[in-house]
């Protein structure tokens, strides 16, 4: 754990970096920007707004596509800067102890190259903390086991070195397998785990996809030609609701996630019933039924198939588009009782239903799709604005809004489980594609570059079975 | 063939009378009237007289009859037309507002239309189908597609018309009618669409 390197060692080391660097950075310009492409160093960073973290890079292990795939994890969690090392050269200035084969040596014989651990002493902690990460993050094999070994740079030491027997790349958990160890990385570092492990639902050309929150592994998991609306995830992540046009109505059905078997939900296929939301605790399924009365909402209890609700009495008014509070206790919902659409709050039971988030009566445009943040905190919705679509935020507290998107069309937000992050739909590239914002830096990258997706929705951290030992 | 009959009638009865006064020649008496042939005679004129009506009768119906034909052959062909034209505006799209359900009144008269073809036709059942622009949002969009479709029947149904013969259905901005983005394609795809789902054969005009 402490530096065995005497110290003269370390100076002459971080010497030989810092008169290496500004060639480094010189020769990165002359060549192409993709050396130079994502710096972050020293004062292009700005300490303070985010922990700094280096990934250590690692050459000839194998590991590379887990690398790349955790790092990218960590950047699109956007909860440290992740300070990406120029040029090889100083990289193996800089991690002196892991390129010289005798230092490799000398650690296996130490016998601790095991425990993953054995890198740890020889990280150069001064030089970090110099270039202004917080954490240092390695991966590396031991045996069929990955590690991913977190420093702590200001303490000079491990902070945790998290296994896991990843399956082979190319596998079809391997991917989910390699988000998993990213997330307990963040875990390690800030004590809340990351949402790399998670996946995203959305509608295309009537069809429920699924894809990774990272972009990759796009998959159709609607299993009719029928045009379907509105996924929806359970809260466990194993299975999920949607619409589906059959027969001019719109029946509800729940698909398991691993298997695609379905099932339609007891009352349905009688009226049109869209819209469909678990509450938390996975015994709910509200949704909204139109009717020669309206639109308004029900629920049933989906565990025993039974104990069809109705929430809301319209008449001449529609109540539509329910979201459980994570607490179970409340709902938010849409209701057109102000003449435009807008979003109101009620308890679970359907009583005291009341305007939740506020708008100028003659003024404000249509607010519409409120998602409850799993945090409970907040309701993201999108409201009219000037004849487009922009999304908001409503602190469920002080019940005010505040405006997030301005740029082109956005709509449907979907909250990731970290509260923080949201998907949504927006035209601001010249077509419908997803998109996600995190809310507290402002970030905001286009999740696919699809025409066309629409209706999106966040899944909870996927867990499987426990393929990681503490 | 009247004339003929005629002729017959005549001759016969001149034959009658004829035999009568030539039957005492050399005696010019007074003569008997011979009840017996008397009233042949007047049988024979009554049967040519009723044969002949009977036939006159027979030819008036035949014609009557070929002319009824040709007048329902022609009446089947002008309903199979009219049927076209009863299906086309009963199929009538009605259009709406911006984010609204009201029936526009320059559209009240296309479904006074339909009213009178749901009067004359009692066996046709119809369903109509709520469609929304794509501005709006995707899911409040089936609501308000169920808002159009429900105030074009509830139309229908205050000018008489059974409930129980017309469903709705919404398909928000699902299926749109125009593909583009202009305000042209929007005004076209706020619409009800109206389908036949039974009793729709040969329909009446009223």
């Amino acid at each position: 754990m402490t530096a065995r390197r005497p110290d003269g060692l370390t100076a002459v080391l971080l010497a030989a970096l810092l008169t290496v660097w500004p060639s480094g950075r010189r020769i990165a310009a002359q060549d192409t920007s993709t050396i130079d492409r994502g710096v972050r160093i020293g004062i292009i960073y700005r300490p303070g707004v985010r922990p700094g973290l280096v990934m250590l890079p690692r050459t000839g292990m194998g590991l590379d596509s887990v690398r790349a795939i955790v790092a990218r994890d960590l950047d699109y969690g956007d909860r440290f800067e992740v300070i990406t090392l120029p040029g090889g050269d100083s990289i193996r200035l800089a991690t002196s102890s892991t390129a010289p084969r005798g230092t490799s040596t000398r650690r296996s014989g130490s016998g601790t190259a095991a425990t993953g651990g054995a890198q740890a002493g020889t990280l150069n902690y001064p030089l970090y903390q110099a270039l202004g990460a917080d954490f240092a993050l390695d991966i590396t094999a031991a045996g069929d086991t990955t590690v991913a070994t977190l420093h702590d740079i200001a303490a000079a030491g491990i902070r945790r070195a998290v296994r896991a027997k990843l399956p082979r790349p190319g596998d079809p958990d391997f991917r989910q397998a390699v988000h998993r160890l990213a997330d307990q990385a963040v875990q390690a570092a800030l004590g809340t785990p990351g949402i790399a492990a998670t996946r995203i639902l959305f509608v295309k050309d009537g069809k429920v996809y699924q894809i990774d929150q990272d972009g990759a592994d796009q998959k159709l998991v609607s299993s009719t030609d029928r045009q379907a609306m509105s996924p929806a995830w359970g809260a466990d992540g194993r299975h999920f609701a949607y619409m589906e046009f059959q027969a001019g109505k719109g029946w509800l059905y729940l698909q398991e996630m691993a298997t695609g078997k379905r099932t339609a939900v007891s009352t349905t296929g009688s009226a049109l019933d869209f819209t469909p939301a678990f509450s938390h605790d996975g015994q709910t399924l509200a949704f909204s039924r139109a009717t020669e009365e309206g639109t308004d909402l029900y629920t049933i209890n989906v565990k025993n198939n039974c104990c069809l609700r109705r929430l809301t009495v319209g008449r001449f008014s529609d109540n539509l588009s329910p979201t459980f509070s994570p607490d179970g206790q409340r709902m938010a919902f849409v209701s057109t009782r102000p003449g435009l659409p807008q979003i109101y709050v009620m308890a679970a039971d359907g009583t005291d239903q009341q305007l939740f988030a506020p708008f100028d009566y003659g003024v404000t445009g249509s607010s519409n799709a409120p998602e409850w943040s799993p945090d409970g905190q907040s309701v993201a919705f999108h409201r009219d604005v000037a004849g487009t679509l922009q999304v908001f935020v409503l602190d469920v507290r002080t019940r005010t809004v505040r405006q997030l998107t301005s740029v082109g069309r956005n709509e449907d937000p979907t909250w990731a489980p970290d509260s923080r992050h949201l998907a949504f739909v927006s035209d601001r590239s010249g077509y419908r594609q997803l998109w996600i914002i995190d809310l507290d830096t402002g970030r905001i990258r286009p999740l696919l570059q699809q025409s066309g997706a629409r209706l999106p929705a966040w899944s909870p951290r996927l867990s499987e079975a426990p393929s990681t030992t503490p | 063939m009247k004339s003929v009959s005629l002729l017959l009638a005549l001759g016969l009865s001149a034959a009658v009378i004829t035999a009568a006064s030539c039957g005492g020649n050399p005696a010019p008496q007074n003569p008997t009237p011979n009840a017996d042939s008397a009233a042949a005679a007047e049988r024979a004129r009554q049967d040519s007289i009723n044969a002949a009506q009977a036939d006159a009768e027979r030819q008036a119906a035949a014609e009557r009859e070929r002319v009824e034909n040709q007048r329902r052959a022609d009446s089947l062909a002008a309903l199979a037309r009219s049927s076209e034209e009863v299906r086309a505006t009963l199929a009538a799209m009605i259009h709406f507002d911006l984010d609204k359900s009201n029936i526009r009144s320059d559209d009240m008269g296309a479904l006074d239309r339909k009213v009178a073809i749901l009067q004359a036709n009692p066996e046709l059942r119809i369903r109509i189908g709520g469609h929304c622009d794509e501005r709006g949002s995707d899911e409040y969009n089936l609501a308000l597609g169920n808002r159009r479709a429900q105030s074009a029947k509830q139309y229908l149904v205050s000018h008489g018309i059974d409930a129980s013969r017309i469903e709705t259905q919404s398909w928000g901005e699902e299926r749109p009618l125009v593909d583009g983005h202009d305000e042209n394609a929007w005004s076209q795809n706020r619409r009800d669409e109206f389908e036949v789902i039974s009793g729709g054969d040969n329909l009446r005009r009223s």
